[in-house]
């Protein structure tokens, strides 16, 4: 019976959008820079490049023959000086291209727009650009454009709702790059066979609406509206997002493309748009340098592999010990153990904080309050998990839907007693996955 | 391999990285302010006595778990102030004029017996507070149904003596005919009763300020206090009580003012640990509570059943909470898919068995 209300249920965490006014700033090119080799979920590539081999901007240096794959292109032009195996931020050991950079930015002289004529050339051309879902989820993007049942797609929603605290990289996107985002959409409904596209955007972030409303009226695009969304966490996500526009459920693990939606994030909408035009690859993105420890907030348009030592660097430095550095918004971000780590497709925002906002209040008995489901976007009852995970009860977990956690942090942030739950939603999911897994190995 | 620049090192925690001002504490305290207009309104009416057994109420409250924790070797959760709303909520449970060492007696029960004893805040499988007010009138039955007048019903001179019998004593011994108090006393609180629940617009303010301070849902107090209304609506319009001024409607207002609806529907009844997790549930809680309490009133042998109702519902609130375990997003159709593929596979096994 609560099954059909408008909105999913939403927290307030707070805007902090302080860099949302900063046009954002060019940096210079980094000394040297490391480049990721596994910048997708999926496989990661093999590098192309060898030690002492020269590169240019945009030069593929990594991909791989494995299915779910993304190809990885120079940021710089520069000299490898070798190929590193390092601990990620994530914490797994990863293949990284190390470039000397030489300053100079030569284009790789391959590079020309590419020819798109149809749905199979468009995602031909989305898979060589090494696009990749750069809201944080990393998939393969030329996969999702490629939907089983293509036919069936009838919307493409530009997702610009930026839930997350501190974090305007999509915000600026939006208002510099608004051309990109409107051909980048046109493009997506042109060759998925859409009927429209909805670009999503959060009430917080008017300007960006507004501008999207004046330039769909002076071009006259019947195919795209804007869809103005709650200002509240974590609307953003894409099943919260996928409700609040079509009014559709999206159970984990269901493709939107079987609702016949396709999400696409703002920032890779405007780079779809870009690289029909110059086939320049992904090779940087805006990113929101923020926190209480940065001297200088504000928006980098910096190449991948950059480290974050550099960025923050470039914003000024650190005003203060910083406690924490986080990859990502404060919600969902992840924090890394060091500042020599580099930024990959993935990264939105650095944010750095000083231990007063770093560490968080202890943990206290849990009341029942309740509060932790109130807040789910899906009703799911996080409370439940964390009793069910400390009894290794993982028919309970099943029972109650552990599986449908998108782990968005909302009942983390408003439990009064600050119990990690996310984290026990975490653990409960990877024991029923391998509970499934030993079942699966029982029975076959 | 940790990084060695920072002097502290970084910390690396699972997300969010961010979180609420509010905590338990706070929680508590807002119960606490929320509980002054009542507070006010007891000592108005019943003088600085109530005041001063409220307060010994929290003190006592806080020593019991203090010394519980400290005999046990346990971590002191007294700054959490739980124990202070259990105290308070249980002193306002009381007659204005309740001997403080049995008041001590019933706070011990609640604080350690109920709660630190099941292992401590939110452990507990029914209301401390309840359960200390429900010992403490088996045990001083009359102490505890023994009610002082208000200070304006002694001066208005027409009552003999400093104490008289409750709206619902009146309503139990067929003598609210004589009574000398209006619907507006009771509102106000103008009649006797416990200290903290005569007065039903007080108790009103607090309830409102929690629920606009969103410590509380307005689920529970709401279903609560409707269905006490529309059942003895209902029940008076086919026993009317025979005396002028009380119809159907008006006997309806009356329960809800009288005895401790109120107060349990705001205070009591949404204490977080024993009433459900989910809105279907606490719909499910309000209206039990309602529905018993008035099953007490009018059938059970207390004129008032507003405490046993409300833990005779605590205790089935794990029961509650595991029916309405079904309202998630994606669920219910998923469950409507299982059951039209079920429906068909039955269908089909019926035809080939034609």
């Amino acid at each position: 019976m609560f099954l059909r209300a408008k909105h999913l249920s939403s927290i307030d965490a707070g805007h902090y959008k302080n860099t949302a006014s900063h046009a954002t700033e060019v940096m210079p090119v980094p000394d040297v820079v490391k480049i990721s080799m596994s910048q997708n979920i999926g496989a990661p590539c093999k590098p192309l490049v060898a030690k002492g081999d020269t590169v240019k901007v945009g030069q593929k240096i990594g991909d791989t023959d494995a299915f779910l794959h993304v190809p990885v292109h120079s940021s710089v032009s520069g000299t490898v000086t070798g190929i590193e195996t390092m601990t990620n931020a994530m914490g797994g050991q990863d293949t990284f291209v190390v470039i000397e950079t030489d300053k100079l930015q030569t284009m790789d002289e391959n590079i020309k727009a590419p020819v798109v004529t149809d749905h199979k050339s468009f995602v031909a051309a989305i898979k060589e650009s090494g696009l990749v879902g750069m809201g944080g989820a990393t998939f393969p993007a030329w996969l999702k454009y490629d939907p089983k049942n293509l036919e069936d797609i009838k919307y493409i929603i530009v997702n610009g709702a930026e839930c997350e605290p501190y974090l305007t990289s999509d915000h600026r996107t939006m208002l510099e790059d608004a051309q990109n985002v409107l051909d980048g959409a046109q493009a997506l409904v042109k060759y998925l066979g859409a009927e429209k596209a909805y670009i999503a955007i959060e009430s917080n972030k008017q300007d960006a609406i507004d501008g999207f409303n004046r330039m769909i009226a002076e071009q006259k695009l019947s195919n795209i509206e804007t869809f103005p969304l709650q200002a509240r966490y974590p609307k953003g996500a894409e099943r919260v997002l996928i409700y609040e526009v079509t009014g559709q459920t999206c159970d984990a693990g269901v493709l939107p493309a079987s609702l016949g939606v396709i999400v696409a994030n703002v920032s890779s909408t405007a780079f779809i748009g870009q690289y029909l035009k110059d086939g320049v690859p992904l090779i940087q993105r805006r990113v929101t340098v923020d926190g209480d420890a940065v001297a200088n907030p504000k928006n980098v348009m910096a190449p991948f592999g950059t480290m974050i030592a550099d960025l923050i660097a470039f914003c000024g430095g650190y005003k203060a010990e910083p406690r924490k550095i986080l990859l990502g918004g404060p919600m969902m971000g992840r924090a890394v153990y060091t500042d020599a780590q580099p930024t990959t497709k993935a990264n939105n925002g650095i944010l750095a904080f000083t231990a007063a906002k770093a560490v968080l209040p202890e943990e206290t008995a849990c009341i029942s309050c309740g509060r932790c489901h109130d807040a789910c976007p899906f009703g799911l009852l996080p409370v439940k998990y964390a009793d069910a995970y400390e009894r290794k009860d993982v028919q309970m977990l099943r029972e109650l839907k552990v599986m449908q956690c998108m782990e968005c942090g909302s009942c983390s942030f408003v439990c009064p007693a600050h119990r990690p739950l996310v984290f026990m939603n975490k653990l409960g999911k990877a024991m029923v996955k391998e509970a499934d897994k030993k079942e699966a190995a029982k029975n076959g | 391999m940790a990084d060695n620049r920072f002097k502290t090192g970084l910390l690396v925690t699972n997300s969010p990285h961010v979180s609420t001002t509010l905590d338990t504490r706070k929680t508590m305290l807002y119960v606490l302010i929320a509980l002054i207009p009542a507070a006010a309104a007891s000592t108005i009416f019943f003088g600085f006595g109530a005041l001063i057994r409220i307060l010994l109420g929290m003190v006592f409250g806080v020593a019991f778990e203090y010394c519980y924790n400290k005999i046990m070797k346990k971590p002191d959760t007294t700054r959490d102030l739980s124990c202070c709303v259990t105290g308070a909520i249980l002193a306002m449970n009381v007659p204005a004029n309740f001997p403080v060492w049995m008041l001590a007696i019933g706070v011990g029960v609640a604080i350690i017996i109920v709660k630190c004893l099941y292992g401590g805040i939110g452990r507990n499988i029914a209301n401390p507070a309840l359960v200390g007010r429900a010992v403490l009138l088996l045990s001083w039955t009359s102490y505890m149904t023994t009610w002082p007048l208000t200070r304006f019903q002694i001066a208005s001179g027409v009552y003999d003596g400093v104490t008289g019998a409750t709206p619902l004593g009146d309503i139990a011994n067929k003598t609210l005919g004589q009574a000398h108090y209006t619907l507006t006393d009771m509102f106000l609180g103008n009649t006797g009763g416990a200290l903290g629940e005569t007065c039903a617009l007080a108790i009103l303010i607090g309830g409102l300020f929690l629920i606009w301070k969103k410590i509380i849902s307005p689920i529970i107090p709401c279903t609560f206090i409707g269905t006490v209304f529309v059942i003895s609506v209902i029940y008076y319009a086919f026993n009317p009580v025979g005396v002028p001024g009380y119809n159907a409607f008006t006997m309806g207002i009356f329960n809800v003012l009288a005895g401790g609806v109120m107060f349990g529907a705001f205070f009591c009844a949404t204490d977080y640990v024993t009433s459900p997790i989910m809105k279907r549930g606490k719909l499910i809680f309000g209206i039990g509570c309602g529905a018993l309490t008035m099953m007490i009133r009018i059938l059970g042998a207390y004129p008032e059943g507003v405490s046993f109702a409300i833990l005779l519902m605590n205790v089935v609130t794990p029961l509650i909470d595991r029916y309405s375990e079904r309202s998630f997003y994606g669920i219910a159709a998923a469950e409507k898919a299982a059951k039209k593929a079920a429906k068909e596979a039955a269908s089909n096994g019926k035809e080939a068995a034609k």
